[in-house]
């Protein structure tokens, strides 16, 4: 038997070069992003009148949720957002499996030309292609009447942006067109990883072409829709500047098109005739923050745990 | 003869092409058809908007609009400046992070990684009302340096978690044999892994890149001024003022696109490759 202090390993020195490599990193990333988060949840607790900055406890809280006024704007952005989520969910995510499916096709001349000019919108900028979408469908211009003329449908047209019915759908769209190449590539990269020799043994046994995908490839890719489907939440939940810069701060037509970004906007750097309230702010950021935590928390203890256990 | 022939029988291949055809356009039309109105007279944007321009109908008098009435030059060397100047951060202090966490073992490694990738999913947005309260403290408002200091935190995290994973396929070997020759770490990884890793860093740059040239939020919030402004929010303010008049709005928009779309042709194979390189873990 051999001592246990044996095994230790001899106290090595101090090794700085590991100190010195991490330090930067974490110093910015503390400084500007980790403190300020915190911060963010402090002044939250705080208010400010006449100058004096005081401890409010939950008080703001209270006002978010309490008065009719502020309850009613959060809900509503609440609502706008879970709607402008739901959009994402059922039209882009399964569009960009659909696209993935189809571009891992095997032997297909021009992938990588489908590929790229699919992901194109995704790396414009929000401004760009909110004012691109703007201009198509404003009534002015007629491109949309005529391109719906053009398929037999120019009934349908109605200038989506400026109707409370339509607009947030429309603006929900117009953000799937911008962001579908993103859950398109992930995916395609998860059809790729799927071995050749299980699709070749499906074929055999004489499973090919849709049932395939649905029976074979599907469940397999799993994980990843659901990673994508996080990403789409985060992404969503934290959306500003589509909204912004097709429909302005009040997310307009009456609200129609407020989410939780522009909520906060508004709030925390005042609009018009509205003064900012940074501690109002901080409390919507708070609330947000809370969200995106709750949904992520959930998806990793419950969701990926139980993914894993039906991969083998 | 492979079985994947079946796969592809023609009228197959081609009802696939079809589609992909058609999203295709999907795609790309909405941009081109701002692009190529951007060079055309005012009566043919309107008139027929879907043609391309002609030589009746060529003109560049919405760019010269922009550039005569707008401070784009301005604008575009500022995003230039910071895009520039926190991607090289983030490469330099994420290249740093990533080889301390993949290639030492240390108490709190494990904890530090983690803690590092919380950035991945928690939105720096979240944390705007304090961060413009520090950048007022330190008097930071209205500076460049204060949306470098931003991005560059807002990258690290994912620029970190990908380099690290890279840099832990470095052959183990060619780094011991350089202790072994004297190299001090500091060199083994300036010299030896930073240029072994520089497709992931092209990679990294890319991504990290793409969201700081089109961010609206924090320009808006932290640097608004005449002299600091970001050509997204430069083109954003300008297509505010200038609604009525479509050829300059056309021009703004396609100034704002090509450059992207310039970069985007440039690196797409990158991009890609990063995409599925990363998805693929």
């Amino acid at each position: 038997m051999t001592d246990e202090t044996d095994l230790k390993p001899p106290p090595r020195p101090w090794r700085w070069h590991i100190a010195v490599f991490l330090a930067p990193a974490v110093l910015v990333y503390t400084a500007v992003m980790i403190i300020p988060l915190f911060e963010t949840l402090r002044l939250s607790f705080f208010n400010r009148a006449d100058g004096q900055t005081f401890f409010v406890g939950i008080a703001n809280y209270a006002r978010l949720f309490g008065d009719p006024r502020w309850a009613a704007s959060f809900w509503n952005a609440l609502w706008n957002n879970a709607y402008f989520f739901l959009i994402h969910m059922v039209v882009q995510n399964p569009l960009g499996i659909a696209l993935a499916a189809l571009l891992s096709v095997s032997r297909l001349p021009g992938r990588a030309f489908y590929r790229s000019a699919i992901f194109l919108p995704t790396i414009l900028s929000f401004v760009i292609v909110g004012f691109i979408w703007k201009l198509i469908l404003s009534p002015l211009w007629g491109v949309t009447p005529s391109l719906l003329d053009l398929i037999g449908l120019r009934w349908l047209f109605a200038p989506y942006l400026g109707l409370e019915t339509y607009a947030l759908t429309t603006v929900a769209l117009v953000s799937v067109w911008q962001w579908v190449g993103i859950p398109m590539m992930l995916i395609y990269a998860a059809l790729l990883t799927i071995p050749e020799d299980l699709i070749e043994a499906a074929e055999i046994d004489g499973i090919t072409g849709f049932s395939q995908f649905w029976r074979i490839k599907l469940p397999l890719i799993l994980p990843t829709i659901g990673i994508v489907s996080i990403l789409t939440f985060v992404g969503n939940f934290n959306a500003f500047d589509l909204v912004y810069s097709m429909q302005g701060a009040m997310g307009g037509p009456n609200g129609a098109t407020d989410i939780l970004g522009t909520f906060l906007y508004r709030t925390f750097f005042g609009f018009q005739l509205q003064g900012g309230d940074p501690h109002m702010g901080a409390t919507i950021a708070t609330v947000m923050f809370g969200i995106i935590l709750v949904v992520i928390s959930i998806y990793l203890f419950i969701i990926q745990r139980r993914m894993r256990r039906y991969e083998f | 003869m492979s079985l994947s022939t079946a796969r592809t029988s023609t009228p197959r291949a081609i009802t696939v092409h079809a589609a992909l055809i058609l999203y295709t356009v999907i795609a790309v039309a909405p941009v081109l058809l701002i692009v190529y109105n951007s060079v055309k007279d005012r009566r043919a944007i309107f008139g027929q908007p879907m043609t391309l321009p002609t030589w009746d109908t060529f003109t560049l008098i919405g760019y010269e609009t922009v550039w005569t009435q707008g401070n784009f030059p301005l604008y575009f060397q500022n995003s230039l400046i910071v895009t520039v100047a926190s991607v090289f951060l983030v490469l330099l202090f994420g290249a740093m992070a990533a080889f301390a966490l993949s290639e030492y073992r240390f108490r709190g490694n494990l904890l530090m990684g983690l803690y590092l990738a919380l950035g991945i999913m928690i939105p720096i947005r979240l944390g705007t009302v304090a961060i413009l309260e520090m950048m007022v403290a330190t008097g930071l408002v209205n500076t460049l340096t204060s949306l470098v200091l931003v991005y560059t935190a807002q990258g690290l995290p994912l620029a970190i978690f990908i380099l690290a994973e890279f840099m832990r396929q470095v052959s183990g070997d060619l780094k011991n044999a350089a202790r072994v020759d004297g190299l001090s770490e500091y060199r083994i990884f300036f010299q030896l892994v930073m240029p072994l890793v520089r497709p992931a860093m092209a990679t990294v740059a890319v991504f990290t890149m793409i969201p700081i040239w089109n961010d609206l939020w924090f320009p808006l919030i932290l640097a608004p001024s005449e002299a600091t402004k970001t050509v997204t929010l430069g083109a954003q303010m300008f297509l505010g003022q200038y609604v009525t008049d479509w050829n300059a709005v056309l021009a703004a928009l396609s100034l704002a696109i090509l450059p992207v779309l310039g970069l985007y042709l440039l690196f797409s194979r990158q991009l890609i490759r990063g995409i599925t390189a990363g998805a693929v873990k």
